[in-house]
């Protein structure tokens, strides 16, 4: 029997104390590293915990008001769209000569939110980082929401997107391809396939999860749809031995796809000779912005799910203290990219290049550079502090800080770039409308409720994966 | 038709056919709809091997017959009645009865109608021109219209007409739109309700007797300004015959002054024909003789005819002239040539202006002066000169440097007899007079400047006229008020309270294509027709008269003045056809009328019909004619009214093109806007959108602010013709009425201004926010000293040259054809004229303000405008910029679908129906030249589109309407390349250099756009951009090697080498005051977003 949720709450009090006492031995160095599972869980007490969040657990007036506010959200997003496709992109603020606004610094943000679930799933696999157990999961269900959310905003923002369909290779009537040199139809091929993979990554994930489901439930329906979905999974030598060697294999292809995405949406800038795009370090660039902002929307997820759900004990400080390190190494890296940007412009004389700099610290949209360098750059120099990396309340504040500033960079190196480029005759101030920001708000509709349905039905933490965990654990005890 | 002398037409197209009149000999084609268009039912041939659908059909059931009943209705009816054919044949029996019946009645000659027996020149989908001409304050512009299957749809200059010479301004561009304006008044309105025209006759006919019996006595009859040979005919006989009537003139933007002035130099009315292409000097005391005067067209031709040393220039040793007809013409200081420099000239330009103007901007020397000071100006100019009328007054002007009035007065000085002195229609008659003596003094009479009998009709001081009108009205003399054309409740000055008075007529009549202000207060509105539907004559700048010939019938049954006038005169069935026709009898001679007729008609230019050379006795007149106010204080404001660029005195208000075309310097768009200069708005501290509340004596109105750099300090212009009414739904609303702030005096200024603060805010529109070229060589500039010392002067370090650079591409195909454009910036001088001709040509729609406010306006042609020295006395750069079809073209690239690619022939070609709107390729164009559909522009707008069918038939079938969601561009009008292509190819010759002429290129009077193949060598375009013969020409943003296809001839200035100071990169730039003034802008958009 699970334990009900007031015992749960009692029982994560006193884990959280035991914690913290832990800390403070450790920060008298009497303690060893923070472990990646709380000592003293069995197999029956992992299985038990993370099925009953979904199998036995009521549903919570939490979920349902987060759900409803969610749903609600999206509802506002299919409204703005439905509206979108009747009147067209005018209705957003988009002009010329910002011919992209919103909806591609949307585009960008979610899909580097989505790096993080394959980046912590495989590469973090292959590279034998076992504290990556507790939270790939929900990291890996993440990316697939953010992805989905990401995808929506290239066809939203496409001038006439009932013919989308022809960034596609399909053999037509027309006997017309997609044009290969530009950036955009890699962008097709690399965001599919991430999506793809990461989906069947995923899935494959869960089958052992949703067999350990279909066992424990005793609803009928239930019963059958995790039957069906676990895909006849009995748990037998042979089909661990598959299990392991598949995953794995997927776990491979995979990795490159991190990498890929988000270079190819680096390359959808880099490939322009707008000033402030046309730059080659935007590749590498992007990608560590992506693994910071998916990171840090990991931490900005982990930190609510384990105290509501009560998994301090799986999801440990150990991991948030991981994140956060990820965080800062990252962040440095986009330290180093700003300043590249800016030595670059110096360095090569341009005066288009030189201009972009100047007027992203010192023009019309100043603000949001200043702001981005304090949300991206100055805000996580904290997780140089192991005690601010161990206080939760600064991980949760610092994971959104650095969720709004990824925002704003793409802003900036989308607004600021095009609003100024070569011609003064042509530039021109962009503002949003409201349609601009109820696609913004709307998206994180689909996401959310997407997150919320997941954490209802699926295990949001890989149960066999920390009974795994255990076993090693216990091994070395 | 006609066989004589087919001109070449603008554009290579059909040459201009006259046409032939009465063109409809037959009635109109019935258009009964059809009763049944349905075969013989399957009823009738059941069971006769016919064709069955089922067996239902075969057997017909009811069910079958119920099914068919609701799926062809008619059919239908046809089955169930036993007694269909007979009922169809019965009602066509009827309809050809009906259609028999209207043919008995014997039809109004002139009436054109769609063609039912085709002309033998009318082949579909080739276009005809015809000419006629169009008139702005009375004076005509020679055009051809360009007409297909009957619609006319775009209008090209006419060469052989003086006042066009080829090419148009941007109001005869615009003005095709105003023929199909939906919101046109459409019926004959009796109070307010829908009436007829016979109506309208039987209501005069009762009133004619008592006028008679009067002699015309409170009888008036309005004008405008009549050129109109017909018209003035017609009413000089009904003057004869009512004495008593009286015959008022009013024209809101009117040259009274020049009138008076004439009158005050030499005691008689005369007109003035200026010469530019004779004048090495040209003084301009606010005279914007390049946009706003009778003859502007051909002056801005002749005057950059004069200064187009980069395309004379020959490079040494070179032989043959072919390129350079004004290389002897012109001559200014007498440089001797050096060996192996060129020693090239050009005209001066000094301009005095206190309102930023197309002259100021192309001048080499520019004074802003508050207009009420160029009297005291001209004074001065005059005394420096030894002008005898000048004597005793030379007045001290603290703001005019010395070097610069030494410089002006040596200059004309040396250049007696090609010299111009020229005073503006604003300026009072004073300095009129004066600029005809310091021309008579410096010796100019007979060889820039020529005097001429008055082109007008009927020369009178207007404004008297109408004062003389409204105190008639006030003191009930004024029965009768029939009010041929114009707006006077609207346009008459505000100090005569033209409406309060006018409401005391007893009957009031109005003939205006609008049903606007003056129609809503009148008993009688007629609808007047278009010029392009209607017959009438007018008379250019200098006299010549053209016949105006209809293109279509009118639209909503629209009526002439002649026709009213005809009324008037008790003969209500002469036509203008016939009138005018009669007319012209009298003066081209009864021997051989037909033939000499239908060549003046062709021709569009009556032959022999300029106005005569006057000599002129010289009988100047001194002192001030006309009281005026003190110089404006330090604390009081002087206002200056002038015709607006974009909608002149307010009739163009609802023509949609011209509310969104950006004015030349202000770039605002749909609405106008009180300008005042930098130091002024920094003094009052006025920022931009700031609404302040204008009063003059006791009048008020509320304008927001907009500060020009280059006005005049303590001076604001507030531009006529907006705050409208009635004008319709485009230009309801827009902007502020100046009218209801003027003052009843000739010149276009008045002091003792009060400005007050309101402390709101209004959203101005404009296109270009930003002034300063930040320092980027975007238009190069050089001075012709520079040029003749070093004709590669210009720093060409930075452009690439494009054969070296490797790239992994492969070369385009070498094609016959190449097509490229090169731009003069020296000869552009901003008109505008360019960018509605693209407009009309292209089928771009306008946007609306709110649009134009977040920066999407479509015209594919814009013109940028950017300033370069101090902020209070800049100089202006005008630019044209369109598509430059690059040969490595940014945009291609990064399009995923290939939407957007290359010709062989070197277009970039926008493919529409495959573009899917990812605007990537707007984001990597660096010229910015592509322009979005966000929405559907055509529908969305309630003017346009879906709510006026009417306007579906303006467009130019030859370019695709494009949807929403799509990108568009300038095309280099490919349209216009296809049709020279086919002509060429049928007859099996390459296409002729000069053959395609594109829509901008066509329109430019002076003639600044040039476009040919440049793989021809001998092309003009090809020579234009050969570095050798050509040292001028450079690629806008050539760094970036995008290898555009249009590039740039620098603009050359003439300043006088006493007054060109050190070089202007140490001049303080514009940009900090921008910076402020945006900061403020912005912040007000983000408060009202």
């Amino acid at each position: 029997m699970s334990p009900s949720p007031h015992d749960e709450s009692v029982q994560s009090a006193e884990r959280e104390r035991q914690a913290a006492e832990r800390l403070a031995a450790e920060r008298q160095g009497v303690g060893g590293a923070l472990p990646v599972i709380e000592p003293g869980h069995t197999y029956a007490s992992v299985t038990d915990q993370v099925s009953a969040i979904v199998l036995s657990r009521k549903t919570s007036r939490g979920w349902v008001l987060g759900f409803a506010l969610s749903f609600t959200l999206l509802m506002a997003f299919l409204y703005a769209t439905c509206y979108l496709f009747a009147r067209g992109i005018g209705i957003w603020g988009t002009t010329i000569p910002v011919g992209w606004a919103f909806p591609i610094v949307n585009f960008v943000w979610w899909i580097g939110i989505g790096h993080a679930g394959t980046l912590i799933s495989a590469v973090l696999l292959l590279l034998h980082q076992e504290w990556r157990t507790s939270i790939n999961r929900f990291a890996e269900a993440m990316t697939l929401f953010a992805v989905s959310c990401a995808g929506m905003f290239p066809l939203l923002h496409l001038g006439r997107p009932w013919v989308f369909h022809w960034l596609f290779p399909y053999p037509n009537t027309m006997d017309l391809w997609p044009n290969f040199r530009s950036p955009l139809v890699w962008d097709v091929f690399a965001v599919m396939t991430y999506f793809t993979v990461s989906t069947l990554f995923w899935y494959a994930g869960l089958i052992p999860d949703l067999a350990t489901l279909r066992d424990r439930t005793r609803s009928r329906l239930a019963k059958i749809a995790y039957g069906m979905l676990a895909l006849g999974w009995r748990g037998s030598a042979a089909h661990w031995h598959r299990y392991e060697t598949a995953y794995l294999l997927m776990a491979g292809l995979a990795t490159p796809l991190v990498v890929s995405v988000h270079s190819i949406v680096g390359m959808d800038f880099a490939a322009g000779i707008v000033p402030g795009w046309h730059t080659t370090i935007f590749s590498p660039y992007f990608v560590a912005g992506a693994i910071f902002s998916g990171f840090a929307m990991v931490m900005t997820l982990a930190i609510p799910l384990r105290t509501v759900y009560g998994l301090q004990d799986f999801v440990t400080m150990r991991h948030l203290d991981n994140m956060a390190k990820v965080i800062l190494a990252t962040g440095s890296m986009m330290f180093y990219g700003y300043l590249s940007d800016v030595f670059y412009a110096y360095y090569s004389g341009n005066e288009y290049e030189r201009y972009v700099i100047i007027n992203r610290a010192l023009g019309q949209y100043a603000w949001s550079y200043w702001a981005l360098i304090a949300c991206n750059i100055i805000t996580p120099q904290v997780f140089w502090f192991p005690s601010m990396r161990r206080s939760v309340p600064v991980l949760f504040v610092v994971s959104l800080i650095v969720n709004v500033g990824m925002w704003l960079e793409r802003f900036v190196i989308v607004v600021i770039s095009l609003h100024r480029d070569f011609l003064p005759s042509s530039w021109h101030m962009y503002y949003p409308t409201r349609w601009d920001f109820t696609h913004l708000l709307g998206s994180f509709g689909l996401f959310f409720t997407l997150l919320f349905l997941f954490i209802r039905v699926l295990p949001m933490i890989s149960i066999f994966e920390l009974r795994a965990l255990v076993h090693e654990k216990e091994g070395e005890g | 038709m006609t066989e004589t002398n087919h001109q070449q037409a603008s554009g290579g197209r059909e040459p201009p056919v006259s046409r032939e009149s009465p063109v409809s000999r037959e009635p109109p084609v019935s258009r009964e709809p059809p009763v049944s268009a349905a075969p013989a039912s399957p009823q009738n041939s059941a069971g006769k091997g016919r064709f069955w659908r089922s067996l239902d059909e075969l057997r017909e059931t009811p069910e079958f017959l119920d099914y068919l009943r609701h799926e062809f209705p008619s059919q239908a009816d046809e089955l169930t009645d036993p007694a269909g054919r007979r009922q169809f044949l019965k009602l066509m029996a009827a309809s050809i009865g009906l259609a028999g019946a209207t043919g008995c009645l014997r039809q109004p000659e002139e009436k054109i109608v769609p063609y039912v027996r085709q002309p033998e020149d009318a082949v579909p989908g080739n276009p005809l021109m015809f000419a006629t001409a169009m008139t702005l304050g009375g004076y005509a512009t020679g055009v051809l219209v360009e007409s297909h299957l009957g619609r006319p749809t775009k209008i090209e200059g006419n060469p052989q007409h003086p006042a066009s010479l080829g090419a148009t301004d941007a109001f005869t561009q615009a003005s095709i739109l105003s023929l199909y304006d939906p919101d046109r008044s459409q019926t004959v309105m009796k109070g307010g309700r829908i009436s007829t025209w016979g109506e309208f006759l039987t209501a005069l006919a009762a009133e004619l007797p008592d006028i008679r019996g009067g002699k015309g006595r409170g009888l008036t009859i309005l004008t405008e300004t009549v050129t109109s040979p017909t018209l003035a005919d017609q009413l000089r006989a009904l003057l004869r015959e009512l004495p008593e009537a009286k015959w008022r003139q009013y024209e809101p933007a009117g040259r009274d002054t020049v009138r008076a002035g004439a009158k005050r130099a030499f005691g008689e009315y005369v007109d003035t024909i200026y010469h530019f292409d004779q004048a090495d000097v040209v003084l301009a005391l606010d005279a914007d003789f390049l946009a706003c005067m009778p003859g502007s067209v051909r002056y801005a031709r002749e005057f950059i005819d004069r200064r187009r040393v980069g395309r004379a220039f020959q490079p040494v040793g070179s032989t043959g002239n072919a390129g350079s007809p004004h290389h002897n013409q012109a001559g200014n200081r007498g440089e001797t040539s050096q060996a192996g420099k060129p020693d090239l000239r050009m005209n001066r330009l000094f301009a005095v202006e206190s309102t930023p103007g197309l002259t100021g901007a192309a001048a080499d020397h520019r004074l802003a002066l508050p207009a009420s000071q160029l009297e005291n100006f001209a004074k001065l100019v005059a005394a420096e000169l030894k002008v005898p009328e000048a004597n005793g007054s030379t007045p001290a002007m603290a703001d005019v440097p010395a070097p610069w009035l030494k410089a002006l007065v040596s200059d004309l000085q040396e250049h007696r007899g090609s010299s111009l002195v020229i005073a503006g229609d604003g300026q009072p008659a004073i300095v009129h007079a004066l600029a005809h003596a310091m021309n008579r003094t410096l010796g100019n009479v007979g060889a820039t400047v020529e005097y001429v009998e008055p082109v007008a009709a009927e020369p009178i001081d207007q404004l008297a006229s109408l004062r003389e009108l409204v105190d008639g009205m006030r003191q009930d003399n004024v029965e009768w008020l029939v009010v041929l054309g114009g707006n006077p409740v609207y346009n008459a000055p505000g100090e005569l309270e033209f409406a309060k008075h006018y409401e005391q007529v007893r009957l009031r009549v109005h003939l205006s294509e609008t049903f606007d202000e003056t129609s809503f207060i009148s008993h009688w509105h007629i609808p007047a027709a278009h010029y392009l539907e209607a017959w009438g004559d007018a008379r250019a700048f200098d006299g010549t008269a053209t016949v105006q010939q209809p293109l279509i019938a009118p639209l909503y049954g629209g009526r002439t003045a002649h026709d009213l006038l005809a009324a008037l005169a008790g003969h209500p069935e002469r036509t203008p056809f016939e009138l005018i026709q009669a007319y012209w009898k009298t003066r081209l001679g009864k021997d051989d009328f037909d033939r000499s007729w239908r060549k003046a008609v062709h021709d569009g230019v009556v032959p022999d019909t300029r106005s005569p050379a006057r000599e002129v006795s010289w009988s100047f007149v001194g002192g001030q004619a006309e009281p005026r106010d003190e110089l404006p204080a330090a604390d009081r404001l002087e206002l200056m009214f002038c015709p607006d660029p974009t909608v002149w005195d307010g009739r163009f208000a609802n023509n949609g093109w011209l509310q969104e075309l950006p004015k030349p310097l202000t770039k605002l768009t749909w609405d106008n806007a009180a300008l005042v200069s930098p130091g002024t708005a920094e003094k009052l501290e006025l920022a931009n959108f700031d609404v302040v509340e204008l009063s003059l004596e006791g009048r008020t109105v509320r304008a927001p602010v907009w500060i020009v750099p280059g006005h005049a300090d303590h001076s604001l212009t507030l531009s006529l013709g907006y705050g409208r009414s009635r004008a319709g739904r485009i230009g309801d609303g827009a902007g502020v009425n100046a009218y209801s702030l003027r003052p009843a005096r000739s010149e276009w200024f008045a002091g003792g201004v009060e400005l007050k603060k309101t402390g709101e805010k209004y959203p101005l529109s404009v296109t270009q926010h930003h002034y300063s070229m930040e320092a980027r060589e975007l238009v190069q500039v050089g001075t012709l000293a520079e040029f003749n010392a070093n004709p590669n002067f210009l720093d060409h370090g930075k452009s690439h040259h494009p054969e070296q650079l490797t790239t992994l591409y492969p070369k385009y195909e070498e094609s016959e054809n190449a097509w490229g454009m090169v731009i003069d910036q020296t000869a552009c001088v901003g008109c505008n004229a360019c960018v509605v001709a693209c407009q009309a040509e292209n089928n771009i729609p306008i946007v609306g303000k709110e649009q134009v406010g977040i920066g999407r306006e479509m015209q594919w042609l814009r013109i940028d405008r950017y300033y370069r020295g101090p902020i209070d006395a800049p100089e202006a750069y005008f630019q044209p910029v369109a598509c430059m079809h690059c040969e490595n073209a940014p945009c291609e690239l990064v399009c995923p679908v290939g939407a957007t690619v290359h010709s062989h022939e070197g277009l970039n070609q926008m493919v529409y129906n495959r573009c899917v709107g990812t605007r990537y390729c707007s984001n990597n164009c660096p010229y910015k030249v592509r322009r979005f559909n966000f929405l559907n522009y055509d529908a969305d707008l309630s003017y346009d589109g879906e709510q006026a069918p009417v306007l579906k038939l303006l467009r130019n079938p030859d370019v695709t309407v494009r949807s929403r969601g799509v990108m568009e561009k300038c095309t280099y009008c490919v349209q216009r390349i296809n049709e020279a292509k086919i002509d060429a190819q049928k007859q099996n010759r390459p296409v002729r250099d000069g053959e395609v002429v594109t829509a901008c290129q066509g329109a430019c009077p002076t003639q600044a756009i040039v476009f040919g193949n440049i793989r021809d060598p001998k092309s003009q375009v090809a020579r234009l951009k050969d570095s050798k013969q050509s040292p001028l020409n450079y690629s806008l943003l050539a760094e970036l090697n995008t290898l555009p296809r249009t590039s740039y001839l620098a603009r050359l200035r003439n300043p006088h080498p006493d007054l060109e100071g050190p070089a202007d990169d140490d001049t303080p730039p514009v940009e900090p005051t921008e910076i402020d003034r945006f900061k403020r802008e912005h912040a007000f958009k983000r408060e009202h977003s």
